[in-house]
């Protein structure tokens, strides 16, 4: 995919089809090539577009305009106005209406793209992170002087419930319901902890935001803290981030020095402490239970749930858990509402959501867009392209616990429920974005090789079952694999997801199930033909 | 050392920063940022601001202010360096290495021209 000035994208579901969709293609094709544009435009059909009224529907980025029902005999038209001169066609743009799904998202942006949508990291990257002033110039500590002054903990968690908030961290629990739970447990002592233990290979969302913006955090596990009526609170953060954790404790020192933690903050009876915690390198820590473990002092394995962390958490007491980019969330929604948070994203998963890129794409980073954007948009808009111009095969989310997302669904809006209804699941943020070249056998080998040496042994399949699959698709790529492992690999696909302790187990067989899923003819080639069709497998016929 | 006892606390104490502020931006005041997120520390900003320092000592500079930042979002120009001069625009640098550092010094910092082939459009 190159690096175009604008994406024309044309329906296709079957009504669309039956009204022209392909001839409406066509027109645009040739009128984009008459013109000698083909250079800087790019064409595709995509499949349904979630709204059905006025098909078939072209919509042209960046602007994100969106017209229907467009005929094959308009496409000159609008090629010439709309591409070629950049003048808007109204008498062909869709009416405005209820509107669902992609063309929500769409109609919501208004034209807004490429431009990001800064919420989380308002402030990262633009203030100094030691210096407090900066961040309190920046309306930083206001949502928790309002919180504090004006509100009760009953009003904070409505707020957080009502702006629709989803956890972060990869699952998309509901926020404010989490914080309900924990709230509703009757306990002297409770505990709020921050999960920093990002150790999603490829995630650094949360680093980001603990280096550039760390009294976001504080400010944000105080308003936690009183909601739920906890007065302690621990952030845990992997034991690899040294300069997060060092800009933390400073800042903790100065909000100290501040009166922003400590006792009577902000003049009321809420006291607060907040200590950091560092984790040693085990990614299973990164799962609540075992987290809270770690923080015990005892080895990071996690526990049998239920009891849930909300009633029995940290020293058996009422313990909320949310990840970083959750909390730094909260400070804007208190401070504005949770009404105008729900202004953002998809009805369904209101805000936005920051995503790291990495892989075979032209501009790597990090951006914070709101939910609902598609791959194909990440790829063509935020990373510039692929390298090279070699096309798009396969993209990873969300470290390894995400899912193996084909070129097939690229147009289908990156949000929770949109995602869980494909079959595949956002993750933590992390898009690995993979390019012709690279072999599904051997991204899902890496991605067990890291459930294997990661599982923390406690439970039998997760402890077994990822040797075992990794032993399988080593054969496989050796080019000594049989058709009955494919069969095996699915057992224990199975066996991981249905049999497992905790999160690790459980999402450890997606690799398998993705790849067997949508790219079942490549591993066959592998074992039937002995052949790599990307030419990355060793293929050396020897047998472990 | 202020505490914050109460909103009008808070008020106070950020009126008071956006002052300074203020005053320095409204005097001329030279900023150069550097980005040091682990990113930028892995592409070599440390090496970069302390070219920075080192320039700023070696020449006897005075009226410049240096700091750092987290990372803006595009770890692929790290290091990345901003300079401001006064209340104008923020200028962006990317792939900033030592020599190129100093070079931004003497020519943007200095003499106010902007090394426009260094510049990254964010």
């Amino acid at each position: 995919m190159k690096s175009v000035r604008s994406m024309v994208l044309v329906s296709s579901d079957p009504v669309s089809m039956e009204r022209g969709a392909a001839q409406v293609y066509e027109n645009l094709k040739t009128e984009i090539e008459t013109l000698g544009l083909s250079d800087e435009i790019s064409l595709s059909m995509i499949g349904d577009v979630g709204r059905h009224d006025a098909l078939p529907f072209v919509i042209i980025y960046p602007e994100a305009t969106i017209y229907g029902p467009v005929k094959p005999e308009n496409a000159q038209y609008l090629v010439e106005e709309h591409l070629y001169k950049g003048r808007v066609v109204p008498e062909l743009q869709a009416s405005h209406k209820e509107l669902t799904g992609k063309i929500a998202w769409v109609n919501a942006r208004k034209g807004t793209l490429p431009a990001e949508q800064r919420i989380v990291l308002q402030r990262v990257g633009i203030i100094d992170p030691e210096n407090i002033e900066e961040y309190i110039i920046n309306d930083g500590y206001q949502a928790l002087g309002k919180v504090l002054s004006e509100m009760s903990p009953r009003d904070v968690i409505e707020e957080v419930k009502s702006s629709g908030l989803r956890g972060r961290g990869g699952a998309g629990f509901p926020t404010g319901l989490k914080w309900g739970f924990v709230s509703g447990t009757p306990a002297k002592k409770k505990y709020v902890i921050c999960n920093g233990d990002e150790s999603e290979p490829g995630t650094f969302k949360d680093r980001l935001i603990l280096e550039g913006d760390p009294h976001s955090i504080i400010e944000a596990m105080s308003i936690a803290a009183y909601a739920v009526g906890a007065n302690e609170g621990f952030i845990y953060i992997r034991g690899e981030y040294l300069l997060a954790q060092e800009r933390l404790k400073k800042a903790i020192k100065q909000a100290y020095d501040y009166g922003i933690l400590g006792e009577k903050i902000f003049g009321s009876d809420f006291n607060f402490d907040i200590h950091v915690h560092s984790g040693a390198g085990a990614y299973i820590c990164g799962e609540e239970t075992a987290l809270i473990e770690s923080i015990e002092g005892k080895r990071g394995e996690p526990r049998a749930r239920p009891p849930y962390p909300t009633t029995h958490g940290l020293w058996g007491k009422p313990t909320l858990v949310n990840n970083v980019e959750t909390l730094a969330n909260i400070p804007a929604i208190l401070r504005n509402g949770g009404k105008w948070y729900r202004s953002f994203g998809t009805p369904s998963s209101p805000g936005t959501k920051v995503y790291t890129i990495l892989g075979n794409v032209n501009v790597t980073g990090l951006i914070e867009v709101p939910m609902g954007i598609t791959l194909r948009e990440v790829i063509a808009i935020y990373a510039k392209g692929m390298k090279r111009d070699v096309s798009f095969k396969v993209a990873q989310t969300g470290g390894s616990s995400g899912s193996i997302i084909p070129a097939s669904l690229q147009d289908t809006p990156m949000d929770f429920d949109s995602f869980q209804n494909a079959g595949v699941s956002l993750g933590s943020g992390a898009l690995l974005i993979c390019d012709e070249n690279t072999c599904v056998l051997d991204l899902a080998k890496v991605l067990q090789n890291f459930f294997k040496k990661e599982s923390c042994g406690k439970c039998n399949p997760c402890r077994i079952g990822n040797e075992r699959a990794y032993q399988i698709l080593e054969n496989i790529s050796q080019g000594t694999g049989t058709m009955q492992d494919l069969d095996d690999l699915a057992m224990i696909s199975k066996n991981l997801f249905e049999l497992s302790n905790c999160g690790l187990g459980q999402t450890a067989g997606s690799p398998i199930r993705d790849i067997l899923n949508h790219y079942r003819a490549e591993v066959e080639a592998h074992i039937r033909l002995k052949v790599c069709p990307s030419g990355v497998c060793p293929m050396s016929g020897k047998r472990l | 050392m202020p505490t914050i006892k109460s909103i009008d606390d808070l008020k106070r104490i950020r009126e008071e920063a956006l002052k300074k502020q203020e005053m320095k931006s409204a005097s001329g005041q030279k900023q150069i940022i550097v980005g040091m997120g682990t990113c930028g520390i892995a592409a070599g900003a440390r090496d970069t601001m302390k070219a920075i320092l080192e320039k700023i000592e070696k020449d006897n500079l005075s009226g410049i202010i240096v700091t750092q930042t987290g990372c803006i979002g595009v770890c692929e120009m790290e290091p990345i360096v901003q300079v401001q001069i006064g209340d104008g625009p923020k200028v962006t640098y990317g792939k900033v290495s030592k020599d190129i550092a100093a070079r931004i010094v003497d020519e943007h910092v200095l003499a106010g021209n902007i090394v426009k082939e260094h510049m990254v459009n964010i």
